[in-house]
């Protein structure tokens, strides 16, 4: 997984997004040691000082947790992390709506062309 | 936090004419990368050779850690110039040499380690290198001292993208959080993910200083394109 990274937000808000997205997806194992700040910051090419910073906001969340002198791990608590997933993918779906109202679609009309194509694939 | 840099009224003048810097109120914190960003001819070189004491203020004042820039605080001072002073019929083994010897805070084995990742054979004369690796050798030498406070004028212009990409990351794992970086560059897009804060000068004088994600919060634009639409021609 590669860090991606765009123009228009704050960086450490990205950082957070895709360090949760790494989470879920299981690219990062919960009760998985972290690597370092450094070495993630490096990995990411960014100042060590923003990923610092959105791994505490992360940490705030309850989705890393600090093990003292011992480095950082992912949460072990599965609701945690159902719960971060769900979030997620009401913003994705908010996004998608978003898009489809800008072409003229409301939700009705968005959800019958949804049907159309999940019925199609099955 | 700590300051590092603290300029206060600072003022320019070259003969009778320019006015180079006017009224310039800086802090640079401990453990910050800031830059320092504005179309040529805003007073960005002016300003880093005042910080490393090259050239003398016309008013205000300037100090490192507390100290009153000059001669004591040289060696608190890490400096890339904008072009090079090295001479180019030494080594680079022998450039390493020499820096070692005139800097009681320079790290020889960590010049050799960058130098080894960054593909430079240390027995090359200066001359035979490339632009870039002579860029990258110049580099080396400045972040190999240990110095709470780095200024680099330009240190990404010559050389290529990719290039840029590893010299930016030798920047970062090669400061130490202690340290503060300031460094001056037209090219925004690629260093705006490794700054902390960015200071934006224009006809000598600083016309915005804020933290990066600060920035991009309330303009939701990135720092690239605020300079774009800041110095507009």
């Amino acid at each position: 997984m590669t860090w991606e990274l765009n123009e228009d937000r704050p960086i450490y808000a990205q950082l957070i997004e895709q360090i949760q997205r790494r989470i879920i997806s299981g690219v990062y194992q919960p009760g998985e040691r972290l690597p370092s700040v450094r070495d993630l910051a490096a990995e990411a090419s960014v100042n060590p000082n923003t990923m610092q910073r959105a791994l505490s906001e992360l940490e705030r969340s309850g989705l890393v947790f600090t093990q003292r002198t011992n480095g950082r791990y992912i949460t072990q608590d599965q609701d945690r992390i159902q719960e971060i997933k769900r979030t997620l993918a009401r913003q994705e779906v908010e996004t998608f709506l978003g898009h489809m109202a800008s072409l003229g679609f409301d939700r009705v009309q968005t959800l019958e062309i949804l049907k159309d194509i999940t019925t199609k694939e099955v | 936090m700590e300051p590092i840099l603290e300029c206060r009224g600072l003022e320019k003048q070259y003969g009778k004419g320019v006015q180079a810097l006017r009224g310039i109120n800086l802090t640079l914190s401990k453990g910050r990368i800031v830059g320092l960003l504005g179309p040529n001819g805003s007073g960005k070189s002016t300003l880093i050779k005042l910080c490393n004491g090259l050239l003398t203020p016309t008013a205000g004042s300037l100090s490192i850690q507390g100290q009153p820039v000059g001669p004591q605080t040289k060696l608190s001072v890490s400096y890339l110039p904008d072009r090079s002073y090295l001479n180019d019929w030494m080594r680079v083994e022998e450039l390493v040499h020499f820096f070692a010897d005139f800097y009681s805070n320079f790290d020889t084995a960590k010049a050799y380690d960058m130098l080894q990742r960054l593909g430079i054979n240390p027995r090359d004369r200066l001359k035979a290198l490339s632009k870039g690796n002579q860029e990258k050798v110049q580099l080396i030498l400045v972040m190999s001292r240990q110095v709470p406070l780095y200024l680099l004028d330009e240190p990404i212009g010559g050389v290529d993208p990719a290039a840029r990409d590893y010299i930016l990351n030798t920047i970062l794992s090669n400061y130490s959080e202690d340290s503060t970086i300031l460094l001056s560059t037209h090219l925004i897009a690629d260093v705006e993910k490794i700054l902390d804060d960015v200071i934006f000068l224009k006809q000598g004088e600083v016309v915005l200083s804020s933290p990066v994600d600060q920035l991009r919060e309330e303009h939701r634009m990135s720092v690239d394109a605020l300079f774009r639409e800041v110095f507009k021609c």
